[in-house]
């Protein structure tokens, strides 16, 4: 097992862009995506905002370049649409048969879009059930797998919120392993009832734009979106240049609480350890102090916050690196926010800039530093640092490198 | 990549969970669907805790903690878990409420409950158990996917142990709508005639099985994985033959070398069709056995099967009740291959030997 791991192609489509490009214009111009619920049909629509593609699945199927709506969840069109960008973006001919390539993707909801609306029409007699075949997670990474046509090896992972950072991870491992020379890893989450409802009825969601490590935090906004990246080896990579290197990651266990974190942040304190561990063998001389940003989990609840900080703040000590949670443009994508966070994390890389956390005013008293509030650019990011953190203590940190 | 088998916990249609007995007992259903057999858990939860955990979630927990205790470990080095459709119940409860409260006044517990990784949570909250926890969605090789990345954590740290579950429950609604579709036989009345059965469709089973992993074997050792693989087929070609070669070779075993191959059988004329040319390929010498009428046909059933080859290592002896009628296993098991597939979409092979 050796090897390195390079990032070769970003794709992303979420509530401030249908691709790179335009997500990054949104970033620089400071242009949120959270507002009024207006594709997705609820009774919440006028009281809790979100970070929603204001694209309907006829106009995603289009994008995406599909034309079967009743078979393709939301979930799948927007995996096929940021997973055929990360692939042009890394120059890769699909035909290019090479190389052994993998999609391995993320999701906590899959086809439940579908389901919310069909699932109960059984019961009245209706004939149409096709939609148990798009429930399950699995089925969406095979529509995005088929579309781009690499079958050597397909996955899905589901750990809640922090779904995307492990199918990154594994995707890596696999590369490491000599099992595949490419993967294109990420995660795909459509807004559904189902979340929308759930962490309502959890009441964790902020009735206004939501305001990470701000000490009036009420909440989180949730988003919905897709994002890939192209993972290759060192062989496979051959002369091209890549974005960066995947450098450090690890997953750890809160081992606390269902949907709570511990009060000392252990969970996330041993996430960001091991990755920092990681990167430490990977990078010859590499000392946590060449962590030049944190893209945070930083979801505006209460509890994550204070705990993430606190993680922070013990790692780090009195040189906390500048900390961003970027949820307050893009919402919370979910099973998708690890791979949303980490392009944006590659686009801070890439552009010599550090996004700012939107909406911060003051200070949590228990933490040792404010997030970034004011973008800032012409900086130099050598490794960037990008937590993700779910349901059932799953945490998870990412590290990516500049080449 | 290689590990041993060092405990298994297994909550099944069969009374599978007591770890003294192997199938001398044999349970059948007069219907196409196949539930477990529960153990008695408050042996294993706490009763406060148990009334407040979904079905597959005190089925789940309780097989991994039969599985540590048969291995004589308190807390994993992993938790590495498999779900097709993850924690159903729990996610048509909240689905109900949902629609039937019009997204109003809802309690939180059902969510909270319905995620993937529920289960895999929490074994790590009840053993403090802080490290590597992952799970894996990928439909019928949710637990092929597991087993890869517990063989790559073994490999990555030899010193470090993993506990492997595969987990999967059928809800009557899913078994309803499914069945519409012609998913399962109309008029099975025996489990055990499963094979005999030619109408189309299969039985729908459910179940969890844990296994420790751990990089080297001891006295609890009961089989040794060999090797994994894992082929997706979109184009429903014919693979089988050639996939099952093509690894033996690559584990330096010719297929006279395999002493039982357990098959994926289910009934279904389609699904079946898959293994004519397979054991073709054998030249009809390997002796084959299959699980389905025992445990149903589920994404997680592999899992089944591995605990199957391993309880056969482990005793000795190839239970008639598996025995595909043509084959007459005998002697020493010293290989067992394990080929599974779902609808000919997915194919997986699992190589096992004696420790």
């Amino acid at each position: 097992m050796a090897g390195r791991v390079f990032v070769t192609g970003i794709g992303i489509i979420c509530a401030i862009g249908k691709n790179t490009g335009e997500t990054l214009a949104s970033l620089k111009a400071c242009r949120h995506g959270i507002g009024k619920i207006t594709v997705l049909d609820t009774v919440h629509r006028d009281e809790l905002p979100a970070g929603e593609i204001k694209l309907t699945n006829t106009e995603l199927a289009a994008l995406a370049g599909v034309t079967d709506i009743d078979m393709n969840p939301r979930t799948a069109l927007l995996g096929m649409i940021a997973a055929a960008e990360a692939l042009q973006n890394a120059g890769i001919d699909p035909k290019d048969n090479r190389f052994r390539t993998g999609v391995i993707s993320a999701s906590t909801v899959g086809g439940m879009d579908k389901t919310e609306i069909n699932y109960r029409h059984y019961e009245k007699g209706k004939p149409y059930n096709n939609f148990v075949l798009t429930h399950d997670c699995s089925y969406s990474t095979e529509q995005i797998a088929a579309r781009l046509g690499f079958r050597d090896m397909v996955s899905t992972v589901s750990t809640a919120c922090s779904s995307s950072a492990n199918s990154i991870m594994f995707g890596a491992r696999l590369i490491h392993h000599g099992l595949l020379d490419r993967v294109l890893a990420g995660g795909s989450d459509s807004l559904s009832k189902f979340t929308l409802n759930g962490f309502n009825a959890l009441m964790i969601l902020d009735k206004h734009h939501c305001r990470p490590f701000d000490k009036s935090r009420t909440g989180l906004n949730l988003g919905e979106g897709a994002a890939f990246l192209v993972l290759e080896s060192e062989e496979a990579l051959g002369s091209r240049t890549p974005l960066c290197e995947l450098t450090g990651y690890a997953n750890a266990n809160d081992a606390y609480h269902q949907t709570a974190s511990s009060p000392d942040g252990y969970g996330p304190f041993l996430s960001m350890s091991d990755a920092l561990q990681t990167a430490s063998k990977n990078i010859p001389g590499f000392n946590l102090r060449d962590i030049s940003y944190i893209n945070a989990h930083g979801t505006g609840t209460d509890n994550n916050d204070l705990t993430e900080g606190i993680a922070i703040g013990r790692i780090f000590g009195d040189a906390i690196p500048p900390v961003s949670s970027t949820k307050p443009f893009t919402g919370h994508t979910l099973g998708a926010a690890a791979a949303v966070e980490a392009v944006i994390s590659i686009l801070s890389i890439r552009h010599n800039t550090i996004f700012p956390n939107l909406n911060f005013n003051e200070k949590i008293e228990e933490l040792k530093f404010e997030p970034v509030r004011e973008m800032i650019t012409g900086v130099t990011l050598k490794h960037v640092l990008s937590n993700s953190f779910g349901f059932g203590g799953n945490d998870s940190t990412l590290i990516f490198s500049a080449c | 990549m290689e590990a041993y088998i060092r405990g298994t916990g297994n909550i099944s249609p069969q009374a599978t969970f007591d770890k003294a007995l192997f199938l001398e007992e044999v349970r059948t259903y007069d219907t196409a669907r196949l539930q477990v057999v529960e153990p008695d858990y408050k042996q294993f939860i706490q009763p406060i805790q148990l009334r407040r955990m979904s079905r597959l979630l005190k089925m789940g927990v309780t097989a991994a903690g039969i599985c540590l205790r048969d291995a004589g470990i308190e807390k994993p080095d992993a938790i590495i878990t498999g779900t097709g459709l993850g924690m159903m119940e729990e996610t048509e409860k909240f689905l109900n409420n949902l629609i039937d409260n019009q997204e109003r006044l809802l309690n939180p517990t059902a969510f909270i409950q319905s995620t993937h990784n529920t289960v895999g949570a929490h074994i790590a909250v009840m053993l403090g158990c802080n490290h590597y926890n992952l799970t894996y969605v990928h439909g019928p090789v949710s637990f092929e996917n597991a087993l890869l990345d517990s063989l790559m954590r073994i490999a990555e740290d030899p010193a470090k142990n993993v506990l492997l579950g595969g987990i999967e429950e059928i809800t009557m609604t899913h078994f309803v709508i499914t069945g519409s579709m012609g998913f399962w036989k109309k008029s099975l009345t025996n489990t055990l005639d499963l094979l005999k059965d030619k109408d189309p469709g299969t039985a729908a089973g459910e179940g969890a099985a844990f296994f420790l992993l751990t990089a080297t074997p001891d006295e609890h050792c009961y089989a040794k994985v060999k090797g994994l693989a894992i082929r997706f087929n979109p184009d429903y070609g014919t693979v089988a033959p050639g996939f099952v070669q093509e690894f033996l070779a690559q584990h330096g075993l010719s297929p006279q070398e395999i002493d039982l191959a357990i098959l994926g059988l289910n009934g279904d004329p389609d699904s079946d069709a898959v293994y004519g040319p397979l054991l073709e390929s054998f030249g009809g010498k390997v002796p084959a056995a299959y699980y389905k009428h025992l445990c149903g046909e589920h994404y997680l059933a592999s899992s089944f099967a591995l605990w199957l080859g391993a309880k056969i290592m482990k005793h000795g002896k190839v239970p008639d009740v598996i025995r595909l009628a043509q084959s007459n296993a005998g002697g020493q098991v010293r290989h067992i291959l394990i080929h599974n597939h779902y609808k000919n979409l997915h194919h997986s092979l699992i190589l096992l030997s004696s420790c």
